[in-house]
């Protein structure tokens, strides 16, 4: 089965110090939030209870942490096997995506020392779109580190471990389907209670939950081409362009129904007008309608689509897409009433950063010491 | 083939779990013996006497600004402060309840929603409406601190202590919290109680509401008897010409209704009271969470058709390999 390799070689690397300095200088603002306290390190305020260690760790980082979900929903469901080496690395993003999501979570916790009364179901209360997010998110992490799994025992030589997990390897991927269908949609519906102070442009009531399923997959298809391309060109490997190619041509469906579902909500809510106000949203809007169309007229044309720095190109301006879109409903445009503003202080932007440092890091050590890309000629 | 039958199983499930569940959950009623608050813009002083007093009942220290030391100078709403006055100014700033050249006083804090999206959204179930009073209190024992509660709600009342390590959401319990519990001992809430104008009045959201509505008749200048304390037993009375009200209840309607409501002669937009329409943010996030959710059927039936698929697929994959 195993026809990954680790890539061996140095691990202490110029840009892996980088990413341990930004990571160490990270630490030091965390350790300021667990002693002095969230106000000491953030400008969170009352009407901006949400900052970005929320919305860039939790609401937008599984987004780009969703290229497991979407090759587990090509490979395993609609059973394009051809696609089956990019899965390991893909898994492996998302599990240090999610995990990154987790952390950031605990670090924005008001009441972190208790956390685990989520998980008492005594206290549940099915009504609340985050007990969804929070149970299914944790739920997922947990899958995620199964489905990785494998690449471990393999290095270890756990046959026996291997085999039974081999056996119920099926219900994982079943429930990494699931999960991750239920939270990215739940992360949408979790603007609907905030009513009036999401932007008109960006309260689809209704409508969130599949607006939001949709730029899951949208980016999360994103980012599995777009780190196929850059470890090709980081790691110096043979390109996957014909099958990312491929790949590309099934996001176009996803893209098309992410702009008419979009268009359509704007038009029956009577919010058309809105568009063309030229005020702070509606260019946020118009720059997002820009980002999502770009990729569709990239991947229509079968030559551009071949080209490994065009598909680059369409995956990048989609990653951005679906972050700006989250990031525009969540955060830009976010308005609590009169009084309140919001920008992150450089400890919560140091703090993030920190975390997205040990993601890249953690990253960089496993592709290198255990079997998680696939050898560079296919079988 | 095999997508079809994916396709097939998935969305006939939804299809029919759909039908069956998406029964959309309107607004919650008052609670039967809902208590609440009215307050009456064109009555209120500024005094701030009602924000002594509430910090008082809740053991909470004042607020100093500068070198202002006489007196409580909360601007808004904390963890050190659950109801505040504010002032609406306009040009000259001359005429009390004026919208122009006019000034005016407004109360904030909270409304005890008959909605309250606070507790719809809650994960853990430590925001709770009384099913009996409506009062909304909130209970940090089970608080995860993710602060869902400040987002969903439509006034930005609950406060989080960001200045502690060890902080806890903070906010008006109508005076019925634990080691409180005013209403359940019969008597009214601080605020209520010495507020010298009766701009704060505390009752049955009833009564209060049917005293919203007198006022809402009375002709500018005409001489009324206002009440102070509970507008069903008022300790005393004070006569004043009536001014131009707002025909507008702001809590009789909005987002399902709040138990504490206002009345002005400025309008409420000006006050800072926030666009809101009849049907409950709450409810609408609820009846999409259920019509996915109830008793966790579809995912169920997704997760039955995702295995199915799933390991079709690979033993596909791995052909002889078994």
């Amino acid at each position: 089965m195993s026809n990954h390799q680790a890539l061996g070689g140095r691990i202490f690397t110029g840009p892996f110090i980088v990413l341990l300095v930004v990571f160490v200088i990270g630490c030091v603002f965390m350790v300021e939030r667990f002693t002095e306290g969230m106000g000491a390190v953030s400008n969170l305020n009352g009407g901006f209870a949400w900052g970005i260690w929320v919305v860039y760790d939790v609401v937008v980082g599984t987004a780009f942490a969703c290229g497991g979900y979407a090759l587990a929903f090509m490979v395993y469901v609609f059973n394009k096997g051809q696609y089956h080496p990019l899965v390991r690395p893909a898994v492996l993003a998302s599990l240090l995506g999610y995990a990154m999501g987790g952390f950031g979570a605990f670090f924005d916790m008001g009441r972190f020392w208790q956390f685990y009364e989520i998980f008492i179901p005594g206290n549940w209360n099915f009504n609340s779109v985050m007990l969804e997010v929070g149970l299914c998110v944790t739920a997922y992490i947990f899958v995620l580190t199964l489905e990785f799994a494998p690449a471990l025992l393999e290095k270890l030589g756990l046959d026996g471990l291997l085999k039974a997990l081999n056996k119920v390897l099926f219900l994982l991927i079943a429930l990494g389907v699931l999960l991750p269908t239920m939270h990215q949609s739940s992360l949408g519906s979790l603007l609907i209670a905030a009513g009036h102070k999401v932007h008109p442009l960006w309260q689809s009531l209704h409508m969130q939950p599949v607006l939001a399923l949709l730029t899951a997959l949208i980016m999360g298809f994103s980012i599995v081409i777009f780190e196929a391309s850059t470890s090709a060109v980081g790691f110096g490997r043979e390109s996957e362009s014909p099958l990312l190619a491929k790949l590309g041509k099934v996001i176009i469906g996803l893209l098309v129904a992410f702009l008419v579902i979009r268009l359509i909500v704007l038009m029956t809510q009577g919010k058309l007008g809105l568009i063309f106000g030229f005020d702070f949203a509606s260019l946020m809007f118009l720059l997002e309608m820009a980002l999502f169309v770009i990729p569709v007229f990239i991947l229509l044309s079968p030559a551009r689509r071949g080209r490994g720095s065009q598909l680059l190109i369409a995956a990048v301006s989609m990653l951005m897409a679906g972050a700006l879109y989250r990031f525009s409903a969540f955060l830009f445009t976010y308005n609590p009433g009169p009084g309140y503003s919001y920008f992150p202080s450089v400890a919560e932007i140091m703090i993030t950063l920190g975390i997205i440092a040990l993601e890249l890091m953690a990253y960089l050590v496993l592709v290198k010491t255990l079997p998680v890309l696939h050898p560079e000629k296919h079988a | 083939m095999k997508r079809r039958d994916f396709l097939k199983v998935t969305v006939g499930g939804t299809a029919a779990t759909l039908c069956t569940t998406a029964e959309a959950r309107s607004n919650l009623e008052p609670a039967p013996q809902a208590v609440g608050m009215l307050f009456d813009s064109t009555l209120c002083v500024g005094c701030k006497a009602c924000v002594s007093k509430c910090k008082q009942v809740n053991d909470m220290p004042p607020v100093i600004d500068g070198d202002e030391l006489g007196w409580d100078s909360a601007r808004d709403l904390s963890g050190d402060t659950l109801n505040v006055i504010k002032v609406y100014r306009e040009g000259e700033a001359k005429t009390k309840d004026a919208e122009i050249n006019g000034y005016c006083f407004e109360k904030q804090s909270c409304m005890h929603c008959v909605d309250p999206g606070c507790v719809s959204v809650c994960p853990c179930n430590a925001m709770r409406r009384d099913g009996l009073t409506g009062i909304v209190t909130h209970h940090p024992d089970v608080c995860i601190g993710c602060r869902y509660c400040m987002v969903s709600c439509p006034y930005n009342v609950p406060q989080f202590e960001y200045n502690e390590l060890f902080g806890q959401i903070q906010k008006c319990q109508m005076c019925n919290q634990a080691g409180v519990e005013r209403i359940d001992k019969g008597q009214m809430t601080g605020c209520a109680e010495v507020c010298p104008t009766g701009s704060t009045l505390f009752g049955s959201r009833e009564a209060l509401l049917q005293e919203a509505r007198r006022r809402m008749e009375l002709k500018p200048g005409e001489i009324y008897n206002y009440p102070r304390g509970d507008v069903r037993d008022p300790y005393s009375y004070h006569e004043k010409p009536a001014p131009t009200y707002k025909q507008h209840i702001w809590g009789e309607k909005e987002a399902g209704g709040t138990n504490v409501m206002h009345i002005s002669a400025v309008s409420f937009d000006k006050l800072g009271m926030p666009p809101l329409q009849e049907r409950s943010a709450a409810s609408i996030a609820e009846t999409v969470q259920h019509s996915v959710y109830s008793y966790l059927a579809l995912p169920a039936l997704a997760l039955a058709g995702l295995s199915y698929t799933v390991r079709k697929n690979t033993r596909d994959d791995n052909g002889g390999e078994q």
